[in-house]
């Protein structure tokens, strides 16, 4: 952990630099949209990174119902804490391009909805960690997250039901992308997940510390008290 | 005791309670008489546009008084320690939440049925389609709201301030069900389009959640 992480700390760094140089003056002009059409190097990325973590958080809450392990669930709290902030970056990132492009900051569109309902969901699942007392948190937050992943295709076939607007996916979707710009924001994905990974990494980290220190401190304070009578 | 005694049992108690002390049922009703009047006069809308927003405002009324009646069906139970004496006793998790389910069910479907007639009156209602299917629309969404409150209600009780905890979680889940109800009963009061595809979706989004909530719900009640 303490070699590693400086080394992918630098990495990130490098790899977010990179991204932004290339994101800026690398990528070739949009046609129609100009260079507002460029927040898409980092909307996209970030998306990618939120629901990859949102995925890591399901499997993980999985894992912990099954096995009852303390390191599974630290890593859905530091998960979907993370993936949280990814999602708000795409949330926020979106309407700043969705303005001048569509001539709407907002529209009840699959994709749009899709993001702001797992958002949603996600606030509510750290606000029941937030809340809960702290013996049952675990269980209460992964059943959540099941249960949470089991909302998902419904919200989707729900506004899959309106016409979309949102431009169809450009990687799989038969939309077509200039390669430069698929280049660039492949890099960028790669960096945004280096970076998630390590925020997610520390933060978990943080969370496993933080559990051992509140375990010492009740051992302590049993101790005492059995010391004093 | 088999699995339909302890469910007979509960739904019983629960049901005798409320019809002694009318507590939930009187809450929710003056509730949603309220919403309804509020709306009613904030929105002021004309026949033609009350159409369109009537499915809206008739579902949100709905939730937020059943959110009312769910926040009481457990709490119940803490007191004198049911719920500690339950857990320890071999009766099936799954036939208390089903009996909670239920009764909430027809508390929620009395409060429709009673409060309906005073949409129809303030906001001026006539439906243009079909209003055959309005009843399952009804069944279906209640259900949807019913059985993910009761498992969230349950999950709550452990946490601070479970009264606020209710809605926080139940809401964002309920976002596809409360879709679906409002565009069913929209389309059927308009007549504009069908309401089929979003009635089959709240009876999908039923049968998802039913399994799921009964799946957790001994792990819920359990909790460690």
């Amino acid at each position: 952990m303490k070699r590693v992480f400086p080394i992918l700390a630098v990495l990130t760094a490098g790899l977010l630099s990179y991204g932004l140089y290339a994101a800026l003056v690398l990528a070739p002009t949009e046609q129609t949209m100009g260079n507002v059409q460029r927040i898409f190097y980092y909307h996209v990325p970030s998306a990618w990174t939120a629901f990859c973590l949102f995925f890591i958080n399901l499997v993980a809450s999985i894992v912990y119902l099954v096995r009852r392990n303390s390191h599974a669930d630290a890593l859905a709290l530091a998960s979907a804490e993370v993936g949280v902030v990814f999602c708000s970056v795409v949330l926020v990132t979106g309407p700043i391009w969705a303005r001048p492009v569509w001539g709407i900051w907002w529209t009840w569109d699959l994709r749009l909805t899709l993001t702001l309902v797992l958002w949603l969901i996600y606030v509510s699942y750290l606000m029941l960690r937030r809340f809960s007392s702290s013996g049952q948190t675990p269980v209460m937050a992964a059943v959540l997250a099941i249960l949470g992943a089991l909302d998902v295709p419904l919200v989707y076939f729900s506004i899959w039901f309106f016409r979309t607007q949102h431009p169809q996916p450009v990687i799989g979707g038969g939309g077509s992308i200039d390669p430069r710009m698929l280049h660039v924001l492949l890099w960028n994905w790669l960096a945004f997940m280096c970076l998630g990974a390590l925020v997610c990494w520390s933060r978990f980290h943080l969370e496993m510390l933080t559990r051992q220190v509140e375990e010492t401190q009740a051992l302590e304070s049993m101790l005492t008290a059995g010391g004093t009578r | 005791m088999t699995f339909f005694s302890v469910m007979r049992a509960t739904l019983g108690k629960d049901l005798r309670i409320e019809w002694r002390s009318k507590d939930a049922m009187n809450a929710m009703l003056f509730f949603a008489l309220l919403v309804v009047v509020i709306f009613s006069f904030s929105f002021d809308p004309t026949a033609e546009e009350s159409r369109r927003i009537a499915g809206g405002l008739v579902w949100v009324a709905f939730l937020f008084a059943a959110v009312v009646a769910l926040n009481q069906t457990w709490a119940r139970e803490l007191r004198n320690q049911v719920l500690d004496a339950y857990r320890v006793s071999p009766a099936p998790a799954n036939a208390l939440f089903l009996a909670k389910v239920f009764g909430n069910f027809l508390f929620v479907a009395l409060l429709e049925a009673l409060m309906t007639p005073l949409f129809v009156v303030f906001y001026n209602l006539r439906a243009v389609g079909p209003v055959f299917q309005l009843p399952l629309v009804a069944l279906f969404g209640t259900w949807a709201i019913v059985v993910n409150g009761t498992f969230f209600a349950a999950m709550s009780l452990r946490t601070r301030s479970r009264e606020i905890m209710l809605p926080l979680l139940l809401f964002p889940i309920t976002i596809p069900a409360l879709l679906g109800m409002v565009e069913a009963t929209s389309a059927i009061l308009t007549g504009e389009f069908s309401a089929r595809f979003w009635i089959v979706l709240l009876a999908v989004y039923d049968v998802v959640f039913t399994t799921g909530c009964a799946l957790f719900f001994e792990t819920v009640l359990h909790g460690e």
